[in-house]
């Protein structure tokens, strides 16, 4: 719940930077400890696929191990993965990047995103976030010594950040824009339209765009804005991107992150002193997703839209409505018809009902009234979790007087 | 209607409702659907798929590969259709290679199967030799693990 609650400063320990200790922990430890204690839980709060990596890729990862690949690669990643990298966004997005000097491999994303933040922020610069948004967002900008401008969005606008939203918040200190779409929790995607007026603005007031596209693979019906293909857009944008959940990879830490030279060489310095390099059989498994893997993202994107159709559908009629998300693999229903916040609700369902779901206010103030439901777990589970929300809506319904 | 192909192969018990849900159309635009591809052989048949091994009561199956004299006109479709009529062979496949028909053959016991390869298999006039391969193990058929536990939850109940 960060930037919400800051909570009230404490008798500080010396010994741990200012930062870090005022910085607020995840809003759901306490739920996350109530949940491990208990037995049967059917849990939409995860954020990642429950498809096993596809055997093919595990398979490179156990012949990398067997051959004896355990040595450092180059730091920006084994030159293989870097020109697959390459093919790969010239092939979906029609973006080329020079696989030596404009892609960087990364220990998942979430590294990619660290080092784009502390690669470009002076202290106090202003980078401007989409509230909800991902929790990381604000927590990485804070930490990188910068200053998270929070930008609501809501469901009238199906949670997509609006160009003219982002424009009275500008200032002088504005660095960048960060954002991620689809997104994390909502499902939102960004029509062309809209991603235009972004690109225009950055152009128009000389802004640098963080585009965390991580959930690019993850759309339904719909296709994927990638950021540098806009014209004039790639030279100011820092794409940041990965295999987690196109590829069902979340554990094996791989990501990249794609940019102009100048970003990356940036990039890359503090890459080489923190990270060195990211994993080796990790990289080889990579190889192998990018070269065989297509037809798996396909399947499991298939599977996902059958059970995001039916999760939306189901939650619509049980009384909590539900916006179409087009991308990721989340549905954020609005509770406010029971009454409660989004804490209480997602508590009391656990309680009573065993079901799990994230709390919207720990995405930012404007995720209030709203939980985000994962849909990547098994029909039977979205069946049965759906079954007894249902019963849980009906049980909590307010008397009208 | 591909796609709701596919989610009944996946599980057979899917209810029109369900279906309709997954895949964005009309409840009784699945029934008719479904109706349809019954009526014309596209669904063939709803089976479960029993794990026969776990209650130690299995049948004994063989695997017999099957060289053949095609025949004028018909080529190998006559003489398969004269195998596969035989109750005991469960499927029939025409295959390139060095042998041309592969059946899978159930019995309740190796006598069963091999009276079948002496008596009915073997003596038709277009068969020129078999090999017969009992089946030791099965690992894995139509899609699904017979023997490897299922995979388990390995993730987080809670992840942002």
């Amino acid at each position: 719940m960060l930037n919400t609650n800051p909570p009230a400063a404490k008798a500080q320990d010396k010994l741990i930077s200012h930062r870090v200790a005022t910085l607020p922990p995840s809003g759901i430890r306490k739920f996350f400890d109530l949940l491990s204690s208990m037995e049967d839980v059917i849990s939409l709060g995860i954020g990642e696929p429950d498809f096993v990596t596809p055997w093919h890729i595990r398979e490179a990862g156990i012949y990398s191990l067997e051959k004896g690949y355990t040595m450092y690669t180059s730091n920006s990643g084994m030159p293989e993965l870097r020109q697959e990298l390459a093919n790969y966004l010239e092939l979906h997005y029609g973006v080329s990047y020079h696989p030596e000097h404009e892609i960087l491999v990364t220990t998942g994303s979430s590294e990619g995103l660290d080092l784009a933040l502390r690669a470009i922020i002076n202290p106090g610069d202003e980078v401007i976030i989409p509230n909800p948004c991902y929790v990381a967002y604000a927590a990485n900008i804070i930490l990188a010594g910068g200053i998270p401008v929070i930008v609501p969005t809501s469901q009238e606008n199906n949670f997509v950040v609006r160009g003219k939203d982002i424009e009275s918040r500008i200032t002088k200190q504005t660095k960048a824009i960060l954002m991620g779409y689809p997104a994390n929790p909502t499902g939102a995607v960004m029509s062309k339209k809209e991603a235009d007026a972004i690109a225009d603005l950055a152009k128009e007031r000389d802004l640098l765009l963080i585009s965390d596209e991580i959930y690019a693979r993850l759309v339904y019906g719909v296709e994927h804005i990638c950021f540098p293909s806009l014209p004039g857009m790639k030279k100011r944008t820092i794409l940041i991107s990965g295999f987690s959940k196109s590829h069902a990879m979340t554990g094996w830490r791989i990501g990249y992150v794609a940019a102009d030279r100048r970003f990356i060489r940036a990039l890359t310095k503090i890459h080489q002193y923190t990270m060195l390099c990211a994993p080796t059989m990790t990289q080889m498994a990579a190889i192998e997703a990018l070269r065989n893997g297509e037809s798996d993202v396909e399947k499991m994107v298939q599977e996902y839209n059958r059970r995001r159709r039916f999760m939306v559908k189901r939650l619509n009629e049980i009384g909590l409505p539900c916006f179409e998300p087009k991308g990721a693999f989340f549905a954020f229903p609005s509770i406010k018809a029971t009454g409660m916040s989004s804490e209480e609700f997602a508590e009391k369902l656990l309680l009573e009902e065993k079901v799990a779901v994230v709390p919207g206010l720990a995405f930012g103030a404007c995720g209030e009234g709203f939980v985000r439901c994962c849909y990547a777990t098994s029909l039977p589970n979205i069946e049965e979790a759906l079954n007894r929300m249902d019963r849980f809506v009906a049980k909590h319904k307010p008397r009208r007087k | 209607m591909k796609e709701i192909l596919e989610i009944l192969e996946q599980n057979a018990r899917a209810t029109p409702e369900q279906i309709s849900a997954m895949v964005g159309k009309p409840v009784k635009e699945v029934k008719r659907i479904v109706k349809q591809a019954e009526k014309d052989g596209t669904i063939l048949k709803y089976k479960a798929i029993i794990n026969w091994p776990k209650l130690e009561k299995e049948d004994i199956w063989a695997l017999i590969e099957v060289r053949v004299t095609p025949q004028r006109d018909v080529g190998f479709d006559a003489i398969a259709e004269r195998i596969y009529q035989f109750p005991e062979v469960y499927s029939a496949y025409l295959v390139s290679g060095t042998y041309d028909l592969s059946i899978l053959v159930r019995g309740k016991n190796m006598q069963e199967i091999s009276t079948f390869v002496a008596e009915k298999l073997a003596p038709l006039e277009q068969v020129q030799s078999s090999v017969t391969h009992f089946l030791l193990k099965r690992y894995k058929e139509y899609g699904e693990t017979y023997h490897l536990p299922k995979e388990t939850n390995k993730r987080l109940p809670i992840t942002l």
